[in-house]
């Protein structure tokens, strides 16, 4: 058996270190490229979202690796993922491709199904123990990855040299992917904090801007799918912060809440009560709890980020609006899918970082004056 | 102060126009040129050029912005002080116009969009995303098959006595439902102006979807000189429409005021251009591009030429190529090795 499983963002590093520490054969897809995509989208749907076309060619680059089995969460709820993990299984068989698909959801509300794939999975050899310990240091080496994703995301618009936060970036995941112990974790955090504060440059004055990102998980953890949006947004000067991260994620969707990840998501739906008081599926009411919370913590504007056609994120995108009245915010939403150019989401961004910046100019005059006439 | 013959030149290069402006001494609009692309963004700047060369022999160019969706090659051919995004570029324009505005909307080629504005600023913005059903290329496939030319579109659509209502959601279907309602015996007039409804409506419920539109309102852009389109704006909106004198240019005026405030801010006085001169019209460039094989993602790379020495490169997505610090040869020579 050798697994392989969808990629999203840096999970690959997560899933590959869970497996490897239970010494199961795992052949990692390679990364996401449009040849990825191409593949994906001659088999899927056309209507279906991204993410699905993206899996698909993953699994067809795997194969090309020696996979046999993947792995993938599944869902209950209105948003499409949930039977992804099926129609991948059909859509793979039909096309040729004899794979295995286990999907890590409890089948029907069975725990003890959803134990049984695990351990179909992990294999006779490893014991519960050893399969908890490993999930927790996945889990923990997932919360670096997001720690470090987050200092990345402040030291882009703070460095001198555009392409030094890039390097410090790929330099410390590969310090991740090889820890194998806690410390090691510890210690390509402790590195990036450094090499930041050695090489960060002399702030121009004023503090660089801030935006929120909110939207689909998968779009937003995933930079091949969102056009690299943060890394554009970094490279106009802007820091980005993230409504999701991957730890947050598994911690409330794998932990059922007992372990909260980097950046929690429990307060998100509190906060989207007086706009969206209920579950819509996916992550529509993340979004709007977190376009509420970036606003109050004063941000300078918020993107919301979605795959075409996705439910949940349509129905948060018909809300944000109120939030962008009521709080005084910009709010811009950008649909992407595999006809989306690079060049149509720099000009929106573009021009979304001249508003901001143009509103900002107008306020601290306003201050200016407000200055003089107290003087 | 400028003198009489030192002006700012904004270009505008987009999918179906290359537009260039020159603004004077007193902030007025001394030349507009409006060339059509045809694909080749590069000779058509280049004729512009030309062509003010030969209006304005003793023009100085003292600054240069560009936007439109090639705003980065015409800065690299010409040497531009700003590159600028073309919302900014228009609702520059429109302000500086018109002050006080509140709504831009901007109907061109093969985009459109709304800008909205509350004292001078930027405060929301969209473009159309995946469709093209309510831009100007639209219109013009439908004139041409009603084979009437489209300056003519326009006019005719105002005589309408009883516009027909055509479903405008998809050029597609509009089409196919224009042939309806023309076989049914509806008069052209009023077909023309069924189908100038069919595209404000469809240009408000997606591009104007949840956007506060507020007057003053203008409207530019290459479509604007359609009257049709105007009076079913107006109809819609309930509220005069506004058409600035130069609305098929405004990009481009947007980013010569654009060049202009960020050399006279950069030193109290004035910055030094770095415009490259009016004898670029006589320069060769070459435009080339090669798959970078470095990574998976196999950016497609763009490399402009003069004479062998590359002046700029873009496309790739971690910024080895267009920070410089690639293979300083060009891919030509590489491959040819």
């Amino acid at each position: 058996m050798k697994v392989t499983f969808p990629h999203m963002g840096n999970a690959w590093i997560v899933i590959q270190a869970l497996f490897e520490t239970l010494n199961v054969d795992v052949a990692v897809p390679p990364p996401t490229s449009k040849g990825t995509l191409n593949l994906g989208t001659k088999l899927a749907p056309e209507s279906s979202c991204l993410p699905l076309k993206i899996n698909l060619g993953n699994y067809i680059e795997a194969a090309a690796k020696g996979a046999d089995t993947i792995a993938i969460t599944g869902g209950i709820g209105p948003c499409r993922f949930g039977y992804y993990g099926e129609l991948e299984r059909q859509i793979l068989r039909d096309a040729g491709y004899s794979y295995e698909v286990v999907i890590l959801e409890p089948p029907d509300g069975s725990l003890w199904g959803l134990a049984k794939r695990i351990r179909y999975l992990a294999g006779r050899h490893n014991s519960w123990t050893k399969i908890l310990k490993a999930i927790r240091f996945a889990y923990r080496k997932s919360v670096a990855l997001d720690r470090v994703e987050d200092l990345i995301h402040a030291a882009r618009p703070r460095l001198a040299e555009p392409l030094a936060a890039e390097k410090l970036y790929s330099k410390a995941k590969q310090h991740l992917i090889e820890a194998s112990e806690d410390k090691g974790l510890e210690e390509a955090v402790f590195w990036v904090q450094q090499s930041i504060k050695e090489c960060q440059a002399p702030l121009r004055g004023e503090k660089p801007l801030r935006v929120g990102v909110v939207g689909e998980i998968y779009t937003i953890l995933d930079p091949f799918s969102s056009l690299d949006v943060e890394q554009q947004l970094g490279n106009l000067g802007v820091e980005v912060n993230r409504s999701i991260y991957l730890s947050s994620w598994v911690g409330q969707h794998v932990f059922q809440g007992l372990a909260q990840g980097y950046h929690p998501l429990r307060d998100y739906p509190r906060l989207a009560k007086p706009y969206l008081p209920h579950f819509v599926g996916g992550h529509g009411q993340e979004t709007v709890g977190a376009a509420v919370q970036f606003a109050r913590e004063g941000a300078d504007g918020i993107i919301q980020l979605l795959p075409l056609g996705c439910m949940p994120e349509i129905v948060a995108s018909s809300v944000l609006p109120r939030i962008q009245a009521d709080y005084r915010i910009p709010i811009m939403t950008l649909t992407v899918d595999e006809h989306s150019g690079r060049a149509g989401v720099q000009t929106r961004l573009e021009a979304f970082v001249d508003l901001l910046e143009r509103r900002r100019i107008r306020t601290l005059t306003r201050e200016d004056v407000l200055n003089v006439a107290r003087e | 102060m400028l003198l009489g013959n030192e002006y700012y030149l904004g270009v505008d290069v987009g999918s179906v126009s290359t537009n260039l402006v020159l603004l004077d001494h007193e902030e007025q609009v001394a030349e507009a040129l409006y060339l059509r692309t045809m694909g080749r963004p590069m000779q058509t700047i280049k004729e512009g050029l030309k062509q003010l060369r030969a209006k304005f022999p003793q023009a100085r160019i003292i600054g240069v912005g560009t936007t439109g969706s090639a705003r980065q090659l015409a800065a690299t051919l010409l040497g531009a002080d700003v590159v600028k995004n073309e919302i900014t570029a228009h609702a520059v324009a429109a302000s500086r116009v018109h002050p006080g505005v509140q709504t831009i909307l901007e109907i061109g080629g093969q985009d459109s969009k709304i800008i909205c504005l509350r004292d001078g600023v930027v405060v929301d913005f969209a473009m159309n995303t995946v469709c093209a059903a309510g831009t100007g290329s639209f219109l013009d496939q439908q004139a041409g098959r009603l084979g009437i030319p489209i300056e003519q579109f326009g006019p005719l659509a105002v005589e309408a006595q009883h516009p027909v209502r055509i479903a405008g959601r998809c050029s597609v279907f509009a089409e196919s439902d224009m042939i309806h309602k023309q076989q049914l015996g509806h008069s052209l007039e009023d077909i023309l102006a069924g189908l100038c409804q069919a595209m404000v409506r469809n240009y408000l419920n997606n591009v104007g979807k949840n956007k506060d539109i507020r007057g003053p309102v203008l409207f530019q852009g290459g479509v604007a000189a359609n009257p049709g389109i105007r009076k079913a704006f107006e109809e819609e909106l309930g509220q005069e429409i506004i058409i600035p004198e130069h609305f098929a240019v405004m990009g481009a005026l947007g980013a010569a005021y654009l060049a202009e405030e960020k050399l006279v801010r950069a030193q109290g006085e004035r910055g030094e251009s770095r415009f490259r001169g009016l004898q670029v019209v006589d320069t060769e460039f070459q435009a080339s591009s090669f798959e970078c094989a470095g990574c998976a993602n196999h950016c497609e790379v763009v490399e402009i030429l003069q004479d062998k020495t590359i002046l700029a490169r873009w496309g790739d997505r971690c910024g080895k190529w267009s920070s410089g610090k690639g293979e300083q040869r060009s891919a030509s020579e590489v491959n040819a090795r």
